[in-house]
């Protein structure tokens, strides 16, 4: 350090060009472009475009065209079924998800590890193999088969069917939500509640839901989106029978299959709005609401 | 450019250089606004070669700011850093040879502690970087220098919090820069470690020469370990001195403030002469300065008197002992509480009148 | 009077005063029985009684053999790709500030809400021969529907998600000072990515691309539309099954329906086994 810093003459200070000011801890500006640029192409052409596709052949020949793809008796069955599924699915999934939540995230036990991994299942198996468990148990050939042919109800093939496997495939949805949220939340305030002489029930009511509203709706919101779009469990125990065991996505397969290609975008337009509808509000919940939804990091 | 590192002085705690010694780094009328909050206003300062300078000044002082600046983390909106000789106020942080040191350590988790001290050889282009043995020796070295000798393998997660710091400094000094900057270092430590790394610290920068800025809002750390104390305050330099100078000689209340714990009484100034209820005291200003004044005190500045010698007046509101001295709150007749710290005695019963004599102080122009 | 005892009894639940664990246990544990365990259970018992060669024989027999082989390996490809440019999306969105970010981001959870069978045909009729990507695929003489590179297609669509997923809350959580350390060393952006910023993100990197590749292998309704179901070319295992159903074989059907199985266990126990490994080299997921 021998030279001195009087050496230096001292010159008016010029500003300095603000965009060095972010580079330290980021790329330069083309990378950052270059990249960004990757990105919107690989998820327009993989994932908007196939959406878009839905709704340009939708309406490939004219309103009068779409419209009439729902004036079908079968078409209309369809929708019946399948807000009838989901009407039984969604509560019931909920119901078993607040309890299972409660249980695992304000109790200490042993093999709760186990429990939530289980609760897990469903969603590592593939759909079809969901579909055909339900027949290897209720099917005509199935565990119980012969007994229910004794008794004269019908699961497979028919509306019960669809419900269950409806009701496995989206089974850890509300569950896997709340699990860490309440877990997070931990026991304070309902051990508060109940100093104050709150009974459980109440203190459920009034502290526990209103902390778990959001992540709540926001994991019902996901289960019925699945719930209403669940195709290779429900196709593989409905049997396909038109008017009777077809849900709107094995519709959709019929009338593509029957070469039926507007009617089939436009039923699909459908499915395709409720998933926009659910992408929308769950953005603005996540939004809005990110400390209420989810425990940490984000998960599906 | 010269990059090398004075490791062969040294030097004696507290013996600072001569003014007029070769100045490492120079700060020049440096501005920086984030968003439209000014953190920094037109500072200047020289750091001198081979000193242990302290950054002090409370939160949102800007202390950080101009540390991250002189190390290229940050960039001021006007001024220039200057290092050695050369203007290094548009060289890349990767080519400034500083070596960082961060409140959190900032250590690489997925390394080891060996790689995390060797990172900076490491990341040199190949032309550049010593031989592989070279690099373990000198790993080595700087194990042995922060007395963790047996650590070489371990990682980040398996070490304390100390450890992690002493880890991150090794790893700054590795790549032997020409000013070692340190934020906060021991921030994130409990008091006792806090105590112990410090004296550590010293003793590191004792024996390596090492030019060293570090930033803290801890008035005792900055005191018992820097060679030079430069107090911050809304982004402009208050004051800059030794530890001694700076308290004996505060320039503003800011600092004074700053420093430690300060009565404020009003005065009148008289040509300089200070006075309290019409009685002189022993406190001077600067010669002309007339009018009413703020009278600034520490807590041993005062001394209880009788009557007829004290300058204040009130009731002892409570007391307590504290590390061999009494402090004694007294409630002034005119409203205001203060404090006074008196050596060991009994304690005083709360109600009790007394009278307070001012036996120092400071006053400043405002 | 007794003594208290002094070692504390081992017992199945720590005590609590809040209420209600026996109720939503028992109900819990019952629903979660009669929905998840007894089905699949049906499927063990039913794969038991074919027994190790049973199983053994289905999976030789060429069809089984190649669509399994189809499944396998284009799902592990799709896999792949989608954690290359999962990384990426998921790098630029938590990194880079451009117009437009919070619907990009929204956009890759697409796959997650489309019904399958929705993307399905979507995609089918986009990478037609007469569709408007595959026109100009079929220009450069690639034919994507209809072969093992529409199944592929597919996989990718339903794997994104799960790539950009699960490494996006990592890069979030990245302490800038590690990259601000780093440069101060003097490492270039690139030495700091590929030393210190990559590293620590392999772990999620990995589990997203399992998740992505076990979710590539058991689809089916994004699948079957733009596969075109050739055997021993473009048929999925998945579809065989619904196949073998459709034959009536419960056999064949558990047989495969048990290969799949066992492969997404053991993707899942690679999972956790990254993750427990994970935890103990940085002391995080």
């Amino acid at each position: 350090m021998s030279s001195a810093s009087a050496v230096v003459p001292p010159i008016k200070s010029p500003p300095i060009q603000s965009d060095r000011a972010a580079s330290v801890v980021t790329e330069g500006r083309i990378v950052r472009w270059l990249l960004i640029g990757v990105a919107i192409v690989f998820l327009a052409l993989f994932l908007v475009l196939p959406l878009v596709t839905v709704f340009v052949q939708a309406f490939a020949k004219g309103w009068a065209a779409y419209l009439a793809a729902f004036t079908e008796a079968d078409a209309r069955s369809a929708v019946r079924l399948t807000l009838i599924t989901a009407a039984i699915a969604v509560p019931f999934n909920l119901v078993f998800g607040v309890a299972a939540a409660w249980a695992i995230a304000k109790f200490e036990f042993r093999g709760k590890n186990l429990l939530v991994t289980l609760i897990d299942l469903p969603f590592s198996v593939s759909p079809v193999v969901s579909g055909l468990i339900y027949v290897l148990v209720f099917g005509a050939q199935g565990l119980l088969g012969p007994w229910l042919i004794a008794q004269d109800v019908q699961i497979i093939f028919a509306i019960p069917g669809i419900v269950l496997a409806t009701i496995f495939v989206t089974f850890p949805f509300v569950a896997r939500q709340l699990i860490p949220l309440m877990q997070e939340q931990g026991t304070a305030e309902e051990e508060a509640a109940l100093t104050l002489g709150a009974s459980g029930w109440h203190a459920f009511r009034t502290v526990t839901l209103p902390n778990i509203r959001w992540g709540l709706l926001y994991s019902v919101l996901l289960c019925n989106a699945r719930a209403m779009g669940e195709f290779g469990a429900v196709s593989v125990v409905s049997g396909h029978i038109r008017g009777l065991t077809n849900t709107l996505p094995l519709h959709v397969e019929i009338l593509y299959n029957e070469y039926n290609f507007v009617a089939a975008f436009a039923v699909a337009s459908l499915l395709a709005g409720l998933a926009l509808v659910t992408l929308v509000v769950k953005s603005l919940l996540e939004w809005r609401y990110a400390d209420d939804i989810a425990a940490g990091a984000r998960r599906h | 450019m010269n990059g090398a590192t004075p490791t062969t002085s040294r030097r004696a705690h507290g013996v600072t250089n001569p003014i007029g010694s070769s100045t490492a780094i120079r700060v020049e009328g440096l501005s920086k606004t984030f968003d439209t909050a000014a953190v920094l206003h037109d500072l200047s300062l020289d750091v001198r070669a081979g000193e242990l300078l302290a950054l002090l000044g409370p939160s949102g002082s800007g202390k950080t700011t101009l540390l991250r600046i002189i190390a290229g983390l940050d960039f001021p909106d006007r001024g220039r850093i200057i290092f050695g000789g050369d203007d290094a106020t548009q060289v890349p942080v990767q080519e400034r040879a500083v070596g960082f040191v961060f409140q959190h350590y900032a250590l690489f988790k997925h390394m080891s502690v060996a790689e995390n001290i060797a990172y900076g050889l490491n990341a040199r282009k190949r032309s550049d970087r010593p031989a592989r043995a070279e690099i373990r020796r000198r790993v080595g070295d700087l194990l042995d220098l922060i007395k963790l000798s047996g650590f070489a393998d371990r990682y980040p997660s398996q070490l304390s919090g100390g450890q992690r710091q002493r880890i991150a400094l090794a790893r700054a000094l590795a790549v032997e820069p020409r000013v070692l900057l340190l934020d906060e270092p021991f921030g994130a430590l409990d008091a006792q470690v806090r105590k112990d790394l410090r004296r550590w610290l010293r003793e590191i920068h004792d024996r390596t020469g090492q030019t060293t800025i570090f930033v803290t809002h801890d008035q005792d750390e900055a005191l018992e370990l820097s060679d030079r104390v430069a107090v911050l305050d809304k982004g402009r330099l208050e004051q800059v001195g030794t530890p001694d100078e700076v308290q004996e000689n505060p320039v503003s209340a800011t600092v004074l403030k700053f420093l430690g714990d300060t009565i404020e009484v009003e005065a009148i100034a008289q040509d300089g002469q200070v006075s309290v209820d019409g009685k002189l005291t022993p406190v001077v200003g600067k010669r002309g300065l007339t009018g009413p004044v703020k009278l600034y005190a520490r807590p041993w500045q005062l001394q209880f008197a009788e009557s007829s010698e004290a300058h204040l007046h009130g009731t002892v509101r409570s007391s307590y002992r504290t590390q061999g001295r009494q402090r004694i709150e007294v409630d002034r007749t005119e409203g205001k509480t203060v404090v006074v710290e008196a050596s060991d005695t009994a304690r005083l019963a709360a109600g009790l009148p007394v009278g307070l004599r001012i036996v120092g102080g400071y006053v400043f122009a405002e | 009077m007794a003594e208290p005892p002094l070692r504390p009894r081992r017992r199945f639940r720590q005590p609590s005063v809040i209420p209600g664990f026996g109720l939503t246990f028992g109900y819990a544990l019952t629903v979660l029985s009669l929905i998840v365990l007894l089905p699949l259970a049906a499927l063990v018992l039913r794969a038991s009684k074919l027994g190790f060669s049973g199983i053994w024989e289905v999976a030789t027999d060429p069809r089984v053999a190649s669509a399994l082989k189809v499944s396998f390996g284009v799902s592990l490809l799709a896999a792949l790709t989608a954690s290359v440019f999962g990384f990426i999306v998921a790098w630029v969105l938590t990194r880079y500030t451009f117009p437009g970010r919070k619907i990009v981001d929204a956009v890759v959870d697409l796959p997650f809400a489309l019904p399958t069978a929705v993307a399905g045909i979507a995609l089918a009729a986009l990478y037609a021969p007469n569709g408007l990507v595959g026109e100009q695929l079929a220009k450069l003489g690639i034919e994507a529907a209809y072969t093992p590179l529409g199944i592929f297609i597919a996989m990718v669509f339903i794997g994104l998600p799960f790539a950009v997923r699960t490494v996006q809350p990592l890069i979030v959580e990245i302490d800038k000072e590690i990259e601000e350390a780093s440069a101060t060393l003097g490492a270039g952006r690139l030495h700091t990515l590929v030393h210190v910023v990559l590293p620590p993100l392999i772990p999620a990197v990995l589990t997203g691309f399992a998740l992505a590749f076990a979710r590539g292998v058991g689809e089916y309704g994004s699948i079957i539309f733009i596969a075109g179901n050739l055997p021993y070319v473009s048929e999925i295992a998945p579809l065989l099954i619904v196949i073998k159903l459709s034959e009536y074989d419960y056999g064949g059907a558990c047989a495969i329906a048990t290969i799949m199985l066992g492969i997404s266990f053991l993707t899942l126990l690679a999972i956790n086994l990254i993750q427990a490994w994970s935890r103990r080299r940085f002391g995080y997921v």
